[in-house]
């Protein structure tokens, strides 16, 4: 079953955390991933990876580059799963 | 009329690593010597690639050169001579000529006229595409002594301007000298393909581009770093579980994981993925020899040896996997 926004968030959270030490309340849907979580390219290969497991959505690498933010990541997600 | 009926090679039950060894170029460049044209930095390359330093040959040193410098030492070390080789595969994406290959003239070099010669087009993964020939020709009985050499010189591909992939790139030659065993030495080779990536490690255009454009210059390499850096961590791992799987074995059964050296990073996410345990030891060449290519793996194995990381019998679990994109993973004793 489609997982919520807010499951998306804290599933998004916890791979997020689990691949940068941060804690999960701070992966917010306003945070950039690369300036607030400094978050670099290959880490958020990870982080998608991750995602496309947990979510079972598939996430071309073309559309990486587009997901600026925590919440682009979150709506894509949400989106994909419908 | 009957038919004569032909003699087929008798095959032999095993193959086995003979001797392994290598050569790294004799220029040690820093990352401050490489980040000027890339804007970057020492703490950049480092965190993004786990290079400190990569090894490049001179101008008057080729990927000949190399090569013949990895094969002299592990003809030593097996103690035979080039008369005793039969066949002599070359893994290499920089030689630079067409044709003839590499492997005839290194063979002629070496005093193994008139081994079988040729070379091996599979990037970073050649050496395992090499070793897996090897071990059939070997064990089918087509062959004795197999000399197999990954060598490369990278830097003769290198824009300094280029962000994506110069700058990891290092030159030196690997090899293995393959024979028959009385015991298992090599096993099942798990390789494949994926020809509708060939775009995520590519040459900058063709040669024959260049008759058109002579303004093109001489093509150099690019890649999709992020791209092959999901698929090196991620679809590799299985590849590698899968070669551990055919040869029998568990990961806390092996001693050594000798991937291709690529990227510190990528090394780093297939150990997790794999789940190896710490006593495995891991060839972390990379750090200060760069990426060089099809000669990475064999180079990482002998400084396993020479550091005593690993010894004589251990075995270790070794992926190549590059630009096809190609890959090829084994288990080996080690010699």
């Amino acid at each position: 079953m489609a997982a919520t926004e807010q499951e998306v968030l804290a599933g998004l959270a916890e791979i997020v955390s689990e691949e940068t030490g941060l804690p999960t309340d701070a992966v917010l849907l306003e945070k950039s991933f690369t300036d607030d979580l400094d978050i670099d390219s290959l880490s958020m290969m990870t982080i998608v990876t991750h995602c496309e497991d947990k979510f079972d959505v598939r996430i071309p690498d073309e559309d990486v580059k587009n997901l600026t933010t925590v919440g682009d990541a979150v709506s894509y997600i949400t989106k994909a799963q419908a | 009329m009957t038919r004569a009926t032909i003699t087929q090679a008798q095959p032999t039950r095993y193959s086995r690593i003979l001797a392994v060894g290598g050569v790294r170029g004799e220029q040690v460049v820093t990352n401050d010597d490489v980040a000027g044209p890339i804007d970057s930095s020492d703490e950049w390359i480092r965190q993004r690639t786990g290079i400190v330093t990569r090894r490049r040959a001179g101008d008057d040193v080729d990927v000949l050169d190399l090569a013949e410098g990895a094969a002299r030492i592990v003809l030593e070390r097996a103690g035979l001579t080039g008369a005793d080789v039969d066949t002599v595969i070359v893994a290499t994406s920089t030689h630079q000529h067409q044709t003839p290959s590499a492997a005839a003239i290194v063979a002629d070099r070496v005093g193994a006229n008139p081994a079988a010669a040729y070379d091996v087009s599979a990037a970073c993964a050649g050496y395992t595409y090499a070793i897996a020939q090897a071990d059939a020709l070997v064990r089918s009985g087509a062959a004795q002594h197999v000399l197999v050499i990954g060598a490369e010189k990278m830097s003769g591909f290198v824009d300094p301007t280029d962000r994506t992939i110069s700058f990891l790139l290092g030159d030196g030659a690997g090899a293995a000298l393959v024979g028959p065993s009385d015991t298992p030495g090599i096993g099942p080779t798990v390789w494949g393909s994926d020809g509708s990536k060939h775009t995520a490690i590519r040459q900058t255009h063709a040669w024959d581009a260049i008759k058109d454009d002579p303004s093109l210059g001489y093509p150099t390499l690019r890649q999709d770093g992020p791209t092959v850096f999901k698929w090196a961590s991620f679809q590799m791992a299985p590849v590698a579980a899968k070669a551990l799987a055919e040869a029998g074995v568990s990961a806390d059964q092996i001693q050594a994981f000798v991937p291709h050296q690529a990227n510190m990073r990528i090394i780093d996410q297939m150990i997790k993925q794999l789940g190896l345990p710490e006593t495995v030891a891991i060839g972390r060449d990379i750090a200060d020899t760069g990426n060089t290519s099809a000669a990475s793996i064999p180079l990482a194995m002998d400084r396993l040896v020479a550091e005593g990381q690993v010894a004589s019998g251990d075995l270790a679990l070794q992926i190549g996997f590059g630009a096809g994109l190609v890959f090829a993973a084994q288990v080996v004793v080690i010699p």
